[in-house]
């Protein structure tokens, strides 16, 4: 299926049932296919679960591979994480971006959906703080365990001591 | 604390024993950890309860570094540094996402002279993922013989760039140097003295019978785990799935070439076992073999660095490319904001990935078997911590 | 030997002294050259050389210069270490291996005990090693040190059953446990050397015997205790300097004795392969250590070739294969023997 053909099954599914009635709001938030290199879908972090299941369980659509899990930092107080996914069946892909704001910046965890995100959500956490709810073992992988802020974010300051020892350049 | 006594213990031979458990660490600092992986492992005697993996002790934080650039151009040699027994892979990788950013279109020459850079440098990783787990499950020799094999192959991108271990040679939009004079007969000497190297191994080790006792019915990483875990590269191939980015989702020129998709088939045991991993290493090694001498057949004439920018300035967007490392699927995640340097860059390093699916195959075996299996996963610490 | 000593001094103390020093004088320069052959064994195996510089002609000064540099080497002992036991472990070990010299014929005219039970007092002293390296692991207070300690019992102690298995058809077969008697019977050419006896029932428990001597001498595909890539070094991971280098000494003055024995029981020990060609108590002397060494040189090659067991398939070789195998020979021998 083309990107396009993605986004619509999408927002047929999602939108039809009123993404209003759960109250989240628009569960399919935008989705650009024309003049971008990379065609995506933008979520709503609310029904992200659901739209996730959906896109590995759908016989038609079937992404079973998350070939990667990036967090962004998008300035102007905006985390978001990027998801690329691809179905090993269908042989087609589509970008997902989830957008949260910094001061809460929680996105539901999609360890149970694809199990290779538990090691890509630990990482976003360590290098951009993106709490990921449900996530089963949610600990800093690549920073040590006492490291202080999140290097990737763009505010990052770098220390000048850690552990009481002065950083030397 | 972990519930272990949830988890039902089971050895290769199928009993069911239960004592005390202890906690061991194996690595930063153990030789075959390759590198500075630490494990916790849960163990009751000898069979493993559980592993947690601890990595980041080689952490460089590659994608700050990225950003921190003042030029696109600049991250290459930071590419090689990530996975440094396969640098040309990540070095053509980041080039490919730049040039995909950028729209550029490559001279044909430079295409070849990158896919024969790319497989040689597949050949060479192989060559250092089957010598060291030759090594891990005891066998000395196999390993040095690899690496005499290997040494040849990094003579010839010495005389090709300089460099025997980082290279910087593939630049976004060319290579850094055209090949030199007698490179193609020389590389085609290698192959042809490569190839029976590889029936030496196969009888050296490939099939000892310890070997295959050691390999066999190890570590099974079904099929559906290993996709949905992500894994890439010869790792979800050794699990019977027949997928490569090289055919199925082609880059470059891979589609000129006649060749085969080597997968595991479960021969010694069940599919997805440490011997089929090992083994479609040793059949890929053949594989790259056929594309490396069809390119030095094929390849044209021309100036490789016609197509280089003379200034990176993509427009703002944002790409994801993946290629097929040695080890996986390497993907690049650039996001460009139309400055001089890139706005983000997300490595997607196919050991890091491989290695997560690790605890799920470790349990209830012993502790000469997690050395197995992780040799079979063939991670780059580089790599995985980035 | 003794008699000649015997007539020169008095002192009985002073000969058994003099008795006791012989095979050292041996054990000694034959460990700083294995080592030395088995880094070039190893080399050539591998296409490469092996050490080429210190002393000048291949390197054949490179083991000594180790020696050199472990004595001065400073003795690292951990602090949780149980201080006794890390001392003295290193020590029974060796001491465990070089007793077993002491009934081994060298020649016709030495022995350094010419005791009846000779071939069970070597089965019964080697077992001390499994002590010292016991001692070693525990003491080292190091979880990896223990589980190389644990496997190495584990694996001796199954491993004497087969090797004991196997002695006993040659026991049968010449009635003595005395080993310079079971010399003499293999005098004279090279088909009387038990090996080729009843064929092919000593030549299966000769094979069990070696194979389970490689598993007894801690080598290659048996070398789990000290499995490199498992446990490090196993038992010895917390020595060094001297003690580290007595652990060694006696790995290699153990190849040698295994290898003595299996020379002796079933390749006729001192005795010449040609009859009367080359014999006597000085050719014994040689034709003795060179069979010895032959066979340390198989350990050698079979270490560069094989990869290791893991140690539950280490087991099963001893228990489901090896045993059984032994005592069918056994009741061949006995068989054979009897009609």
């Amino acid at each position: 299926m083309s990107p396009k053909e993605i986004f619509d099954n999408l927002k047929q599914v999602f939108s039809a049932e009123g993404g209003s009635a759960s109250g989240g709001g628009e569960a399919i938030l935008d989705g650009k296919f024309e003049g971008v290199l990379d065609p995506y879908v933008k979520i709503s972090p609310t029904k992200f679960k659901e739209i996730a299941l959906y896109l590995r369980d759908d016989i038609s659509l079937r992404f079973d591979f998350l070939m990667c899990l990036s967090g962004v930092d998008y300035t102007k107080g905006l985390l978001g994480a990027v998801y690329h996914l691809f179905s090993m069946e269908k042989h087609h892909k589509i970008t997902i971006k989830v957008e949260v704001p910094v001061d809460k910046p929680e996105i539901p965890s999609m360890v149970d959906v694809w199990s290779s995100a538990n090691w890509h959500e630990r990482e976003a956490y360590d290098l951009f703080g993106i709490n990921f709810i449900g996530h089963p073992d949610l600990r800093r992988i690549l920073l040590p365990d006492d490291w202080d802020g999140y290097p990737l974010r763009k505010d990052f300051k770098v220390p000048e001591f850690y552990q009481g020892m002065k950083v030397p350049y | 604390m972990i519930d272990t006594e949830s988890i039902p213990l089971k050895t290769s031979t199928g009993r069911t024993l239960r004592s005390e458990e202890m906690v061991i660490n194996m690595g930063p600092q153990h030789p075959s950890t390759h590198g500075v992986l630490r494990l916790e492992l849960v163990v009751d005697g000898e069979i493993i309860v559980d592993v947690v993996p601890h990595i980041g002790y080689l952490h460089r934080c590659f994608e700050k570094h990225a950003e921190a650039m003042t030029n696109y151009q600049q991250v290459i040699p930071y590419c090689d540094r990530m996975d440094y027994i396969a640098s040309m892979n990540m070095d053509w990788a980041y080039a490919l996402a730049c040039e995909k950013l950028l729209s550029i279109k490559i001279p044909e020459r430079v295409e070849y002279i990158r896919v024969i850079m790319g497989e040689l440098q597949r050949i060479a990783s192989h060559l250092i993922a089957i010598g060291t787990y030759g090594l891990d499950v005891g066998a000395f020799t196999p390993f040095l013989f690899c690496f005499r094999d290997r040494e040849r192959i990094l003579d010839l991108f010495e005389i090709t760039c300089g460099a025997r271990l980082l290279y910087n040679y593939i630049w976004v939009g060319g290579v850094s140097h055209d090949l030199p004079s007698g490179f193609i007969d020389k590389a085609k000497a290698f192959c042809k003295y490569f190839r029976p190297t590889v029936k030496e191994l196969n009888d050296l080790l490939s099939y000892n019978e310890i070997f295959i006792k050691r390999t066999a019915n190890i570590g099974i990483l079904p099929a559906d785990v290993a996709i949905a875990y992500g894994c890439s590269g010869p790792m979800l191939r050794g699990s019977g799935v027949n997928f490569d980015l090289r055919r199925d989702d082609p880059y470059s020129i891979y589609d000129r070439f006649t060749w085969e998709v080597q997968i595991g088939k479960g021969l010694m045991g069940t599919v997805g076992d440490c011997w089929d991993r090992y083994m479609v290493r040793v059949w890929e090694m053949e594989q790259s073999l056929n594309i490396i001498e069809q390119a030095l057949e094929q390849i044209p004439e021309g100036d490789v660095m016609s197509a280089i920018p003379k200034r990176i300035r993509p427009n703002p967007g944002e790409v994801y490319v993946r290629s097929e490392s040695p080890r996986g699927e390497i993907g690049f995640y650039i996001i460009s904001d139309g400055s001089a340097s890139p706005y983000r860059v997300k490595a997607r390093s196919p050991a890091f990935v491989n290695l997560s699916v690790c605890p799920e195959i470790c349990k209830g075996y012993m502790i000469a078997d997690i050395v197995a299996i992780i040799g079979s996963v063939d991670i780059v610490l580089g790599e995985v911590d980035r | 030997m003794e008699q000649v000593l015997r007539d020169i001094f008095d002192n009985h103390f002073f000969i058994y002294t003099i008795m006791a020093i012989i095979p050292l004088l041996w054990v000694l320069p034959y460990a700083l050259f294995a080592v030395w052959l088995e880094r070039k064994v190893s080399a050539h195996m591998q296409d490469r050389l092996g050490p080429m510089r210190v002393g000048g002609w291949h390197g054949w000064a490179q083991t000594l210069a180790d020696i050199l540099k472990l004595i001065q080497k400073e003795d690292i002992v951990p602090k949780a270490a149980d201080q006794k036991l890390h001392f003295l472990a290193p020590f029974v070990v060796f001491i465990g291996s070089y007793a077993a010299f002491a009934t081994i014929p060298f020649s016709s005219a030495y022995i350094g005990s010419n005791i009846n039970i000779g071939l069970f007092y070597i089965i019964a002293v080697s077992s001390i090693v499994v002590v010292g390296i016991l001692m070693a692991g525990w003491s080292s207070n190091n979880k990896w040190s223990l589980f190389g300690a644990m496997r190495a019992a584990a694996q001796i102690v199954s491993y004497e059953i087969p090797t004991a298995l196997a002695l006993l058809v040659v026991i049968m077969m010449t009635g003595t446990l005395n080993l310079q008697e079971i010399n003499q019977i293999q005098t004279g050419w090279f088909w009387n050397w038990l090996l080729f006896q009843k064929f092919p029932f000593v030549f299966i428990a000769f094979i069990i015997y070696f194979v389970a001597s490689l598993a007894e001498t801690n080598r290659t595909p048996f070398d789990i205790p000290e499995a490199e890539s498992e446990l490090v070094a196993g038992y010895h991971t917390e020595y060094s300097g001297m003690k580290f280098a007595l652990f060694f000494l006696a790995e290699y003055a153990n190849m040698f004795a295994v290898s003595a024995i299996g020379a002796t029981l079933f390749l006729g020990g001192w005795n010449s392969p040609f009859g009367n060609f080359l014999s006597g108590p000085v050719w014994g002397v040689f034709w003795f250590l060179s069979k010895g060494m032959f066979f340390v040189f198989v350990q050698m090659w079979l270490r560069w070739t094989l990869p290791r067991l893991r140690v539950d398939q280490l087991m099963y070789v001893s228990w489901k294969v090896l045993t059984p195998w032994a005592f069918a020979c056994i009741v061949g021998v006995g068989l054979w023997m009897m009609i």
